[in-house]
């Protein structure tokens, strides 16, 4: 369903169809204004990193490895001003190659990774420049999965519901309750697998909740996933403070999940530690997104869902029922939003608190839409999101001069940026958030 | 439901839509349905049940009594009732009993009231507002400012803070509506996103020297001047907050009633296409409405900076002084259908209720936070009118009426 932001041969809608033949490149308006937007975008990040460049002194060093690290390896050191000023330099001239319009074929998604590559690293090198402690590369790779799983997962959950046309904007209190859950079962039985099952259970149970007044009742989704948010809020804030808080040794203190290295893989430098000592979930995560796209793309099953999402009427002209698709894809969404939600108590401190998904979900959504409703490209983002909110963190530590807030909100620019359509339009499913009535 | 764009979309594909089987703009009611009083008594008595079993089930005391319930029924109806009642009773005690009790619901209910309509009024042009809390962010974060930041004579200094906020959630929401004007980006998740945005500028701005206050390492700002504070009334909580929400609610009224403006904007969200057809700018007025919406979150987000709390001062701006105003203020536009009037009394039910649960929380040592439960179960059923006829049968609904703005669903 992704409409590519490169520049592809198009033939504007005036033109009959047979003469597609000529390939000579013909630009609509929109694909013109996402060009230019995208160019301007990327030139000014170079004129940033440019301007940047007068605070930029010393050496910017990289530690491979931390000092737990079996094979140690070395540290680089880059030099700071001529790094950052290449970077710049090379933001420009991405960001000039998509004003003047002269990119054709692969090289938009070219100079876009260029582009993306100099950014990252003028700014990590402005960063770490002049400081006492080598910036942490396997600290951030590592901490990166860690962020990313429970937005993976949740985001797995919401290209389920909005493919199926539901959406769903309560992924924060699926989070919350199946948090909770995780909290309450796994202390009471000390088992992880326990905790894990009550987790998807109460992931399952909201889901069906927004399934039930959605495709049942009709009620406007964003409002009900709204509300839903807020009850989740206020049943998992009324137990705590009524059943858990006075008695927390008895029902907040579950089981943590132990990081588990994967044998031999772990090992290998560098990335051993980086991809192969995670904890189960963020194994589970990979397997989803793999689980995901073969039943969205491969099953009936998945091609009853997206015609649902798309449109309802033909696909239920064709026999297939729209409510009994929808139900499942939500309920099985449910399933991923409850893995997430268990993973903020059993992959941290086994105890848990009021609110403290704290946006997580909301992060998760962005992801989705971020990533077009694509369970791949989803997790990219969920993954890019997680090494921002990891930098934010790294940075603070290394007490650079950016306020470390400015990195916690970049997600929900970048989504905007993307809603806006200023770099390459997204596009939900066309039924998405329209309720089916069969007349 | 069969939105107006849907019913477009299937005009493009070719089919006619279904001879007027309900009218594409609703013929305008005046005054309330029988029905939909039921309804609504009924989502409060679903919603008031299900929190009375919420604190039977989590009590362990009184579940303990339910492990001998066959051999002793009354020992566990006894206790359940018990528990209940006394939870309700502080619960209607704290709202309504007495002249400190109702000044503490109107000083709740005057934010809900203000971040109700800024949500009310976007629904009314089919615009799903939840950025409320973020405009209210920024309303508080600018009105504190100019409280403790200026220093002005009395009066103008109070005035220029509750501009200063009105203006900060106006823009907030004015930012919205341009991009969805200019773009099409949809206002859902550009709301969404804004909330956080705002929040973590206020994590910001509180680190920094204008608004730290001076001595302290933890993000709190010094208390308002006292020239920028509220007044209110001796004895009570009853302050000039309340009297702007229910100005507020009047200027709504009068701008969606008798206004030029106010009639562009329900066009426009009865059917975007119509009003465009008909010569309006759905543009235009979408930028008005997200910048009036803002304006008026903004105004909530003031009375969290500026109001006087129970010990006359303001409470100074941190992180979390907005509280949940925001999102709140959905349930209020929702259960007061999005109209001035009904902004006011579900404003004015939901502050009782907050009022009330505070003083449950003291008094009957129940916790807050099941006022957060009834406020969604209140609205979860109000959205749902069949749920409440099936569940309860002698309500009887003729007309299904939905909750929320007429057009909108589909998120991109």
């Amino acid at each position: 369903m992704s409409t590519p932001s490169t520049v592809t041969p198009t033939t504007t809608g005036a033109e009959p169809a047979g003469s597609t033949a000529v390939t000579h490149y013909v630009e609509s308006t929109e694909k013109r204004r996402q060009r230019l937007s995208t160019g301007v975008l990327v030139a000014v990040v170079g004129l940033l990193l440019l301007i940047l460049l007068a605070s930029t002194s010393g050496v910017a060093r990289f530690a491979l490895s931390d000092a737990f690290d079996a094979v140690q390896l070395p540290t680089v050191d880059v030099p700071g001003a001529p790094t950052v000023l290449v970077c710049g330099v090379l933001c420009l001239v991405a960001g000039a190659g998509f004003i003047s319009g002269r990119l054709r074929g692969r090289l938009p998604a070219l100079a876009g990774t260029v582009a993306g590559v100099a950014f990252l690293l003028g700014f990590l090198t402005w960063a770490a420049a002049g400081r006492d402690l080598p910036f942490p590369v396997s600290n951030q790779f590592a901490g990166t999965l860690t962020l990313a799983t429970p937005l993976v997962f949740g985001a797995l959950c919401g290209v389920l519901c909005e493919r199926a046309g539901v959406v769903n904007v309560s992924i924060e209190g699926q989070f919350l309750s199946a948090a909770f859950a995780a909290a309450v079962v796994g202390s009471l039985t000390k088992s992880v697998p326990a905790a894990l099952f009550a987790a998807v259970l109460a992931g399952v149970a909201m889901a069906a909740l927004l399934a039930l007044f959605s495709i049942k009742y009709l009620v406007n989704q964003v409002v009900l996933g709204v509300v839903l948010n807020l009850l989740a809020v206020g049943v998992t804030g009324f137990l705590f403070d009524q059943l858990v808080q006075p008695n927390s040794a008895k029902y907040n203190s579950a089981p943590v999940l132990e990081p588990v290295p994967i044998p031999g893989l772990s090992s290998i430098p560098f990335f051993g530690r980086v991809l192969f000592e995670q904890s189960v979930l963020a194994y589970l995560a990979a397997l989803s997104v793999v689980v995901v796209w073969l039943l969205l793309f491969k099953t009936s099953w998945g091609l009853r869902v997206r015609a649902v999402g798309e449109h309802p009427h033909a696909a239920d002209t064709v026999g297939i029922s729209v409510t009994r698709v929808r139900w499942s894809a939500v309920l099985a969404g449910g399933i991923f939003a409850g893995l997430g939600g268990a993973f903020f108590t059993l992959a941290a401190t086994g105890s848990f608190s009021k609110e403290f998904t704290v946006g997580n979900g909301f992060i998760a959504l962005a992801a989705l839409i971020m990533g077009r409703w694509h369970p791949v490209l989803a997790t990219v983002m969920a993954l890019f999101f997680g090494f921002v909110t990891q930098m934010a963190s790294q940075l603070q530590t290394l007490s650079t001069p950016m306020p470390s807030q400015f990195l916690l909100i970049l997600p929900y620019v970048a989504t905007i940026i993307a809603v806006a359509g200023l770099v390459g339009r997204v596009r939900a499913p066309a039924a998405d958030g329209i309720p089916y009535e069969k007349s | 439901m069969t939105t107006p764009e849907a019913m477009d979309a299937a005009r493009v594909d070719g089919r006619s839509p279904e001879p007027a089987r309900r009218p594409l703009i609703r013929q305008p009611r005046r005054g309330i349905s029988w029905e939909e009083v039921l309804t609504t008594i009924g989502a409060f008595v679903l919603a008031f049940f299900v929190g009375a079993v919420l604190m039977i089930v989590s009590d362990t005391e009184v579940r303990s009594k339910y492990s001998y319930f066959f051999s002793r029924p009354s020992d566990a109806l006894i206790a359940s009732w018990e528990k209940v009642s006394s939870a309700y009773g502080a619960l209607i005690k704290g709202a309504l009993g007495g002249y400190e009790a109702i000044t503490e619901t109107t000083a709740q209910a005057a934010p809900l009231i203000c971040a109700g309509l800024g949500v009310g009024l976007a629904f009314r042009a089919g615009l799903f507002n939840i950025g409320a809390q973020g405009q209210a962010i920024m309303g508080a974060m600018l009105a504190a400012w100019v409280g403790f930041g200026l220093h002005l004579p009395p009066g103008i200094h109070l005035l220029v803070a509750i501009l200063a906020g009105i203006v900060g959630g106006g823009i907030w929401g004015g930012i919205v509506g341009w991009l969805k004007a200019k773009t099409g980006a949809h206002e859902v998740i550009v709301t969404i996103m804004m909330n956080y945005i705002a929040a973590g500028l206020l994590a910001f701005v509180l680190t920094t020297t204008a608004f730290q206050r001076p001595g302290r390492t933890d993000p709190i700002s010094p208390v308002v001047d006292w020239n920028a504070t509220m007044p209110r009334l001796e004895g009570g909580r009853l302050h000039l907050g309340f009297i702007l929400a229910l100005a507020a609610a009047v200027a709504v009224w009068w701008l969606l009633d008798r206004s030029t403006t106010g009639f562009a904007i329900r066009a426009v969200g009865a059917s975007p296409h119509a009003a465009a057809t008909a010569g309006m700018s759905v543009a235009r007025t979408t930028m008005i409405t997200m910048v009036l919406a803002g304006a008026l979150a903004g105004l909530a987000g003031v009375q969290a900076a500026l109001a006087p709390s129970v010990s006359g001062t303001p409470v100074p701006l941190s992180a979390g002084l907005v509280g949940s105003i925001g999102f709140d203020a959905i349930t209020v536009a929702l259960l007061g259908r999005s109209k001035p009037f009904g902004i006011v009394l579900a404003g004015l039910l939901f502050g009782g209720l907050h009022a009330g649960g505070l003083a449950m929380q003291s008094v009957a040592q129940t916790p807050l936070t099941l006022t957060t439960v009834l406020q969604a179960l209140i609205v979860l059923f109000v959205a749902a009118p069949a749920l409440v006829t099936t569940v309860i049968p002698f309500v009887k609904a003729r007309k299904v009426r939905p909750v929320g703005p007429a057009a909108g669903g589909a998120l991109t």
